[in-house]
């Protein structure tokens, strides 16, 4: 077995003290509607707020693989590169926000709507707290 | 011996953790509803001119089915009863396409087996969401460790994000192994 010098012994002490709090906060920190999506690559930057995807409300009128084949959505909050040209130009969530099947892109504060400052990525509670945050 | 000690640690870290989101310290039902209004669930900014008129996640989810976890739906049988008819096309004319096999994993160490249905996956899923870049078709083919699934790959990509979270450890293992006479068996089944 290798010798660890007490301090080393003690970082990782106080390492593992510090994950079981932040595991023991992040549940309670947590309130967004599970599922919920910040998409905030851009939007900020544009001077726009961040746009909230609820998955909730979406899966209620569409299976999953309406967005995530014909759409061509990827599975990975964060992976997908959404401008608003292409929304315009009738792709991505265009495909439905076009005045015909949703709302159309004029609605700007509709989908626009999050806090400033927000994160891309998903959100939501119920999740292990733990090592399952990516 | 300090080696021990530090697994010991991170162990109960992750019991921890998996235990306060399994156990939430306040009860849904009680003090705290168990859908915030959009302006209170510090993602939508209250000021903002939208929020007025997007739908409060409690007007639509409270009718459906409950669960205890997630949306506190249980999206499953809200489509499986009806409750739910969400579109499975735009623009296509691709038909509902749905499997029913299950597949078993066996090598889940100390864990009941898992028992994974395609009938549940393809209710909502195309098989390209999994097959074949993520899952191979082939039983067995596709390595991966609940660690994996833990970081947000394989089945973490959906479970842990929109489908039913990693604290429901045994909705998805499932299946008891049989306890064999011979320790050898046994060893062999892992």
């Amino acid at each position: 077995m290798t010798y660890l010098y007490p301090q080393i012994i003690f970082s990782k002490l106080f390492g593992a003290c510090l994950l079981a709090s932040l595991m023991l906060l992040a549940p309670l920190t947590a309130q967004a509607e599970y599922g919920d999506v910040v998409l905030n690559n851009r939007a900020e930057q544009s001077g726009m707020r961040p746009v909230i995807f609820p998955h909730w409300f979406h899966r209620i009128r569409f299976k999953c693989k309406v967005c995530h084949t014909e759409v061509g959505f990827e599975m990975r909050a964060g992976a997908n590169d959404i401008l608003m040209a292409d929304i315009i130009d009738g792709k991505l969530c265009g495909k439905c926000h076009n005045n015909k099947i949703a709302w159309g892109p004029q609605n700007c504060h509709l989908c626009h709507s999050g806090l400033p400052g927000l994160k891309t990525g998903i959100r939501g509670g119920d999740s292990t707290g733990g090592p399952g945050k990516w | 011996m300090v080696q021990n000690l530090m697994k010991g640690l991170l162990a109960l870290c992750i019991g921890l953790g998996i235990a306060q989101g399994a156990f939430p310290a306040e009860p849904a039902s009680t003090e705290k509803p168990a859908w915030l209004p959009l302006a209170q669930d510090d993602l939508h900014d209250p000021e903002g001119p939208g929020i007025k008129f997007l739908q409060e996640p409690a007007e639509s989810l409270s009718t459906l089915p409950s669960d205890v976890v997630g949306n506190r739906v249980n999206w499953v049988r809200a489509l499986d009863k009806g409750f739910i008819d969400p579109r499975i096309n735009l623009y296509s004319n691709k038909k509902q396409k749905v499997l029913d096999l299950d597949v078993i994993r066996r090598k889940t160490g100390e864990m009941n087996m898992v028992r994974f249905p395609h009938r549940q996956h393809t209710e909502w899923l195309d098989c390209t969401n999994c097959h074949e870049w993520l899952f191979k078709s082939k039983a067995g083919a596709t390595k991966f460790s609940m660690f994996d699934v833990l970081k947000g790959d394989f089945c973490g990509r959906c479970h842990g994000a929109v489908a039913f979270p990693l604290t429901q450890c045994n909705r998805c293992h499932s299946v008891p192994r049989r306890v064999s006479a011979t320790p050898a068996a046994d060893a062999g089944r892992k």
